[in-house]
């Protein structure tokens, strides 16, 4: 019975035409016989065909494999998947792994190899989707002798389509002083605030006025939290909280006297700097202040993040920028950029350049890697305010000008990609973050430029959705909160995470005696016990030191000892398997007897 | 030194030698049970021989000078002699014939003659063992005997396990483990794997069974059952061809008489059908006894059928004026002739339906001779079994034609419906028309047979392998030449692959042709892939993005595009920079050597007072200088320098108690003159760090790697994202997860035997060999 039934699950799928159907009444007898004998053994017999169809199905596809097609059968013009360019992939390498794999062997060799194939699968797959970002930044084309530069806003204006016109245009606010703005992570809200107390939350591509307050006070920065519900304001005594309607939510006692704020978003850490030289960080999430760090450099009234890396940098007078981070009470690197004080500096996305300008007139370009200076250039007003694009554009205002720079850390760039001419001297300016927008905040209001090319165009829709829904952004506010990154892991290298920890043993250990209080591995010195009946005369407590001083001694001889005894032995042997090889080699050897 | 060493090597081997053979010992004794109860016996007889040698001497002294006596004369019988006292004196013992000689060992083996050979090897062992003088060993102590023999067991044991390894590292391996292990195969399932376990409970279930199994109805793979495939083989193509001929016309004849029926229902004249069943009566009546005569089975059949009409108008009221009409028009009859008359024709009817002989109601009547018309069989309704064999649809005993045949056969069943559909609905025709009509339906058929095989023939050949295999067979099946149907057949079948082979000729060149023109595409190299990298950028620019313009992207030059969007040609920027810059608001000018006097005295006039690089290098020398380690010196004044003014420890003390402690590594600003780097390390991230090597692996950066690419879905694809995310064991809810079973994994099922057993046993031959001498002197 067992037999028929292996042949009967032994017929492949192809094989099944050629042969004869089998027929069941050819097995019905038999089976009979089986069912009447042993019905028990049904349950056995099933798992064990099976088990049999599981094994054959195995070699199966062995032989599927070492199979050769013939030759007539229609061949796959393009087998296998579509190559992807190189470049592409290169885009998301991770990590280099020659180096690593040689001479590893083993169960290791095993994990490393798999680890790599799994990542580069990732690698390959991520470049494969890719193709779906398929958007394209704009740019700026002139005619044949006409710079960009030389383009106005006007005619960009009535050049694009309508709703991109609509991006470019004026707030006059000429009564509250300069302005200060910053736009929304997802670039759909703006934030003004006025000098003379003035802000106002603005929806600014559709210009719907959210609400619009006047603190009474005057105000030196203000910026989004971590999103469009909430917003920080540092007026002239101390950091307020309100939420989008204007409603004041928080006033935060411990930081007073702030110039500038930085919103940390991926640690919902509010950074501020104070002109009495402290540099306090806020965690929003809890309400707490992180910590609060004396730089004594002075008033710090430059301040930017480091988007890469979290750290913050701060502009000083004395024409040094010092990078910041909430773990440690000195500064990371203090670098001297400028002979004057530094007026402004901003850091590009990748966190690889920095871009300063200071009251010497010049604007440099810092590789953040080396800390070395790529580029100087010399400006004959000095940029006053910086800011640089998702895309690479930096801009910088001089008096009521604002220029608009492609590629400075390529090469020495000679003029301007665009220039325009505000009504008031710049306070403030920003890109909008997807957007080919540069808000510019002045004396008399708020303008908004076009400037093709400036924004990413492919947003990603997980991380900032530009047109979330409210359902979509109340989702991400939880998602990201529960993403939130602990103030810890902010440094210099944000992948120190993934280290290993090289530490020498001995400052380790200086850490557990500073957490512990005492030395664990501290070796005890001997004390004699005290005993009885004038057994603790001084001589005879000498003898039992001595007694244990010699124990320990005899240890140490001991052990080295035996370390020779074996180290001579060995040597021994050595010499003695030598002077074998020696006397084998002797050709006379053979008439020894 | 080699002198020396050889005495000591030989002793070794001897104990190595007698070691191995008490381990020998053992291990046969375990091994080979026969053999052992053959050694022992012969331990016994050896023992006891050597018993009675040492006292018989004298004996034998005495029967040498016997011996002698009898060398002169003739051989006398010998005489029994009464040489010990005992057999003599005890009453229990009891004397054997040939007492006084030595018995043999082999003597013992005079019952085993049947197998000579084997005697006479035994017989040779025996002797050897005889002239073994040699003391027997003492039996292992039982220590040493646990000892080898669980060192056996351990070789058993370790050999049986280590057939496992395998399956255990292949498992350890394993990215994922599916449990249970073995799984039933995905995909629908064979009855009788469904089946096979259960069982027939319920009284329904087993009569559906048993009415199964007295068909023979297959249950898998039910193409024919038995009965059917006999029916098929009794029939050959041309009475099958009859037969369907046979079936056409009787349809068609159906139909027709269906319609005529139909028609003369619908007329509405009361004398018509008045006289029509007049008519019908008579001749039914007339056909009855001629039925009488010719075929008195057939009468009496209809005779019985008229009995159990009269048996049912017995039964029923029907005519009887007791129905709702009836008693309206007896009501009325006073009055009205005409419904006197319908009522007594109506008693009358039921007279005639009870009379013994009776002549069926107009309807019922047509109902009757309505199948008559026709053979049974047509009006059946085709069985659901299969629909893909015509032949079960009449049930004919039909031969097997082949596949061909049997679709010729499907697609007249086919139209069918369609036909009788359309007669219902025109109007009744005449003879004529309806003869045409089959006759056209026959024709259609013929083209439909011609046309309409195609496809399914090409199904059939898919290769042109195939369809020389077909041709030889049908060269066979001409040659032989039994019937004209099959000659007709193949010849049908050669034109048709005459018809086909060039329209599989061309596709093939039109597939060779795509393919030439895909291979112009095809990419081989690094730069194909850059250039096809530009090509998708070109792309991206066109406004048509789709993958057909990758081929004309490819075609017109690429390096134009990429050269565009990189950085500002310096040489350009230069030439622009001769003329005349429209900049409208304030220009920007590069630093330049030159100007560099002029800055630098603006810039000293601007801060004359605070020079701030000094300050930053002097900020960062003292730094510098803070974090360097520092000497610790320990030297105190000894003699001589206790006292006094300006005395200083000597020198030479001083360079001895002067700790220098290790240089520490090279500052990261070493070579930054305008840069201060903190070198401190982070320790609120060292908290969060690994700080040990996990198990395998050896090196830091090893296990970074393994780290550093992430696993979020933020940034890897969904895919990636779940295969890094899978778990290591699956199991299956609500499967019994079993040990893994022997069977299935390990496939030998007949290991030979382990190696170091067999060694053994060699061993132990060996010591069985080995000359006596040995062990005494050991001992």
């Amino acid at each position: 019975m067992a037999a028929a039934e292996e042949t009967a699950f032994g017929r492949t799928h192809v094989e099944e035409k050629k042969k004869i159907p089998r027929r069941y009444w050819a097995t019905t007898a038999e089976q009979k016989d089986g069912e009447g004998k042993n019905g028990a053994l049904q349950k056995e017999d099933s798992t064990k065909k099976i088990r049999e169809a599981w094994w054959k199905k195995k070699l199966e596809k062995k032989k599927k494999k070492k199979a050769k097609k013939s030759v007539l059968e229609k061949k796959d013009p393009f087998p296998g998947q579509a190559p992807i360019p190189v470049e592409r992939v290169k885009k998301f390498v991770r990590g280099d792994v020659d180096k690593v794999t040689s001479g590893v062997q083993g169960k290791l060799k095993k994990i490393l190899k798999r680890s790599q194939a799994v990542s580069t699968l990732a690698q390959e797959q991520a470049a494969r989707h890719d193709l779906l970002l398929p958007e394209d930044a704009g740019f700026l084309e002139g005619d044949e002798d006409e710079d960009t530069c030389t383009i106005a806003q006007d005619d960009i204006a009535d050049a694009v389509d309508i709703t991109s016109g609509a991006k470019y245009f004026n707030l006059n606010l000429s009564q509250f002083g300069p302005y200060r703005l910053d736009y929304s992570r997802a670039g759909r809200h703006l934030l003004l605030g006025g000098r003379r107390g003035h802000v106002s939350c603005i929806e600014w591509q559709s210009k719907a006025l959210i609400s619009e307050i006047n603190v009474m006070e005057a105000v030196n920065d203000v910026k989004w939290l971590h999103n469009e519900a909430m917003f920080a304001v540092a007026q002239k005594k101390w950091l307020y909280v309100y939420d989008s309607k204007g409603v004041e939510l928080h006033c935060i006692r411990k930081f007073n006297d702030v110039l500038r704020m930085e919103f940390l978003p991926y640690h919902f850490l509010l950074a501020t700097a104070s002109s009495s030289g402290f540099l306090q960080y806020l965690d929003v999430s809890v309400g707490k202040e992180v910590t609060a760090i004396g730089t004594k450099m002075g008033r710090l009234g430059v301040m930017t993040q480091n988007p890469h890396n979290a750290v913050i940098h701060l502009g000083h007078p004395n024409g040094t920028v010092s990078l910041w981070s909430p773990n440690q009470k000195e500064a990371l690197v203090k670098m001297l950029c400028h002979r004057g004080a530094v007026r402004s500096l901003t850091v590009d996305k990748t966190g690889m350049y920095m871009v300063t300008s200071g009251l010497d007139r010049k604007l440099k370009v810092y590789d953040l890697r080396a800390f070395k200076p790529l580029q100087s250039y010399f400006l004959p007003a000095g940029a006053a305010c910086l800011s640089l694009s998702q895309r690479g554009l930096l801009c910088a205002s001089m008096g009521d000008v604002v220029q608009v720079y492609r590629d400075v850390w390529g090469t020495s760039v000679k003029k301007p990609y665009m220039a325009h001419r505000v009504r008031g001297a710049v306070a403030g300016l920003a890109f909008c973050p997807f957007e080919d927008v540069l808000g510019v905040g002045h004396a008399e209001g708020f303008t908004s430029m076009i400037v093709p090319g400036a924004g990413e165009a492919n947003f990603d829709g997980m991380a900032l959705n530009p047109y979330a829904s409210l359902r979509q952004r109340q989702e991400w506010e939880v998602k990201t909160l529960l993403e939130k990154v602990q103030p810890d892991l902010i440094g210099l290298d944000p992948s120190m995470l993934g280290t290993v920890d090289r530490a020498t043993w001995q400052q380790k250990h200086q850490e557990r005696v500073q957490a512990l209080g005492f030395d664990p591995l501290a070796h005890e010195k001997f004390k004699p016990r005290r005993r009885k009946k004038g057994r603790s005369s001084s001589g005879a407590v000498e003898k039992r030191k001595r007694k244990v001083a010699h124990e320990d001694q005899r240890d140490v001889i001991r052990h080295t000892v035996a370390a020779n005894l074996s180290k001579e032995q060995e040597r021994k042997k050595r010499s003695k398997a030598k002077l074998k090889a020696g006397v084998e080699r002797c050709a006379l050897k053979r008439f020894q007897k | 030194m080699a002198k020396m060493a050889k005495p000591r090597k030989a002793k070794r081997t001897k104990s190595a030698a007698k070691k191995l053979s008490k381990r020998a010992a053992v291990v046969s004794a375990m091994e080979e049970e026969e053999e052992e109860e053959l050694t022992l016996g012969d331990e016994n007889i050896i023992s006891a021989s050597e018993d009675e040698g040492a006292s018989d001497d004298e004996r034998k002294h005495i029967k040498l000078l016997e011996a002698i006596s009898c060398l002169g004369g003739k051989k006398r019988k010998k005489l029994t002699e009464r040489s010990e006292a005992s057999t003599q004196v005890s009453e229990f013992s009891v004397n054997a014939e040939g007492e006084g000689e030595k018995v043999k060992l082999s003597d013992l083996l005079g019952k085993m003659e049947k197998t000579p050979k084997n005697l006479n090897k035994t017989k040779k062992q025996l002797k050897d063992l005889e002239k073994k003088s040699d003391t027997l060993e003492l039996p292992l102590s039982r220590q040493e005997k646990e000892k080898i023999q669980r060192e056996v067991a351990y070789v058993k044991t370790s050999t049986e396990v280590s057939r496992w390894e395998s399956v255990v590292t292949q498992n350890r391996n394993a990215e994922q483990l599916v449990f249970p292990l073995i799984q039933e195969p995905s995909g629908p399932k064979r009855i009788e794997q469904v089946v096979s376990g259960w069982k027939a409970q319920t009284p329904l279930e087993q009569e559906i069974f048993s009415l199964l199994h007295c068909n023979l109805q297959p249950t898998h793979d039910p193409v024919l059952t038995p009965v059917e495939e006999a029916s098929l083989k009794a029939m050959s193509l041309e009475e099958a061809k009859i037969r369907r001929a046979e079936l056409q016309k009787a349809r068609a004849l159906q139909s027709y008489y269906e319609a005529k029926a139909k028609r003369e229902r619908k007329i509405k004249s009361k004398k018509y059908h008045k006289v029509q069943s007049k008519a019908k009566r008579k001749e039914f009546l007339k056909k009855f006894e001629d039925l009488c005569k010719t075929d008195p089975q057939a009468a009496l059949e209809e005779f019985k059928k008229m009995e159990l009409l009269r048996m049912e108008e017995r039964m029923s009221l029907k005519h009887q004026n007791s129905g709702k009409w009836a008693k309206s028009k007896v009501i009325m009859g006073k009055y009205d002739l005409v419904a006197r008359k319908a009522m007594q024709e109506q008693l009358e009817m039921n007279k005639d339906l009870t009379q013994k002989l009776v002549v069926p109601s107009e309807d019922e009547e047509q109902e009757q001779e309505e199948p008559k018309a026709l053979p049974d069989f047509v009006n059946d309704p085709e069985p659901v079994g299969d629909p893909a064999n015509p032949w079960m649809r009449g049930q004919l005993s039909a031969e097997a034609l082949g596949p061909e045949v049997s679709h010729e056969v499907e697609r007249p069943t086919e139209q069918f419906p369609e036909r009788k559909e359309e007669e219902e609905e025109e109007e009744p025709e005449n003879e004529e028309e309806a003869l045409l009509r089959e006759f056209e339906q026959k024709r259609r058929l013929r083209q439909s047979e011609d046309k309409g095989f195609e496809p399914v023939v090409s199904e059939e050949q898919e290769d042109p392998v195939d369809e020389a295999e077909n041709r030889e067979a049908e060269e066979e099946l001409s040659e032989k030449g039994e019937k004209d149907d099959e000659d007709g057949l193949a010849e049908f079948k050669n034109l048709f692959n005459r018809l086909v082979e060039p329209v599989i000729l061309e596709t093939g060149e039109e597939q060779g042709d795509e393919g030439l023109e895909e291979g112009l595409v095809r990419i081989h190299s690094l730069d194909d892939t850059e250039l096809l990298a530009n090509d998708h950028e070109a792309s991206l620019v066109e406004p048509v993005p789709s993958d057909t313009s990758n081929m004309e992207a490819s075609a017109c030059p690429p390096s134009k595009n990429s050269k565009k969007v990189k950085v500002i040609d310096p040489s350009e920027v230069l030439t622009k920079q001769a003329k005349v810059i429209k900049v409208p608001h304030a220009p920007m000018m590069v630093e330049d050597e030159e100007d560099l006097d002029e800055q630098t005295t603006i810039i000293k006039e601007a801060f004359a007072g605070d020079d701030v690089v000094s300050d930053f290098l002097k900020d960062k020398r003292k730094l510098e200088e803070d974090s360097m380690p520092k000497v610790v010196d320990l030297t105190l004044p000894g003699w001589g320098e206790w006292g006094g003014v300006g005395l200083k420890p000597s020198r030479f003390k001083r360079r001895k108690f002067r700790i220098k402690p290790a240089p520490l590594p090279p500052r990261k600003d070493q070579k930054l003159p305008a840069v201060i780097i903190s070198e401190k390390r982070n320790a609120a991230l060292a908290a969060h760090q690994v700080c040990q090597l996990p198990f395998p692996f050896t090196k830091p950066e090893q296990f970074e790697r393994t780290i550093c690419s992430p696993v979020g879905n933020t940034w890897n694809t969904h895919n990636v994202m779940r295969k890094l995310t899978a778990p290591k064991v699956v199991t299956q809810m609500g499967a019994i997860i079993e040990p893994i079973a022997k069977d299935d994994f390990i496939k030998d099922k007949n290991p030979s035997k382990p190696q170091p057993n067999l060694q053994l046993t060699k061993d132990s031959s060996l010591a069985k060999t080995a000359p006596p001498g040995h062990k005494r002197r050991k001992k």
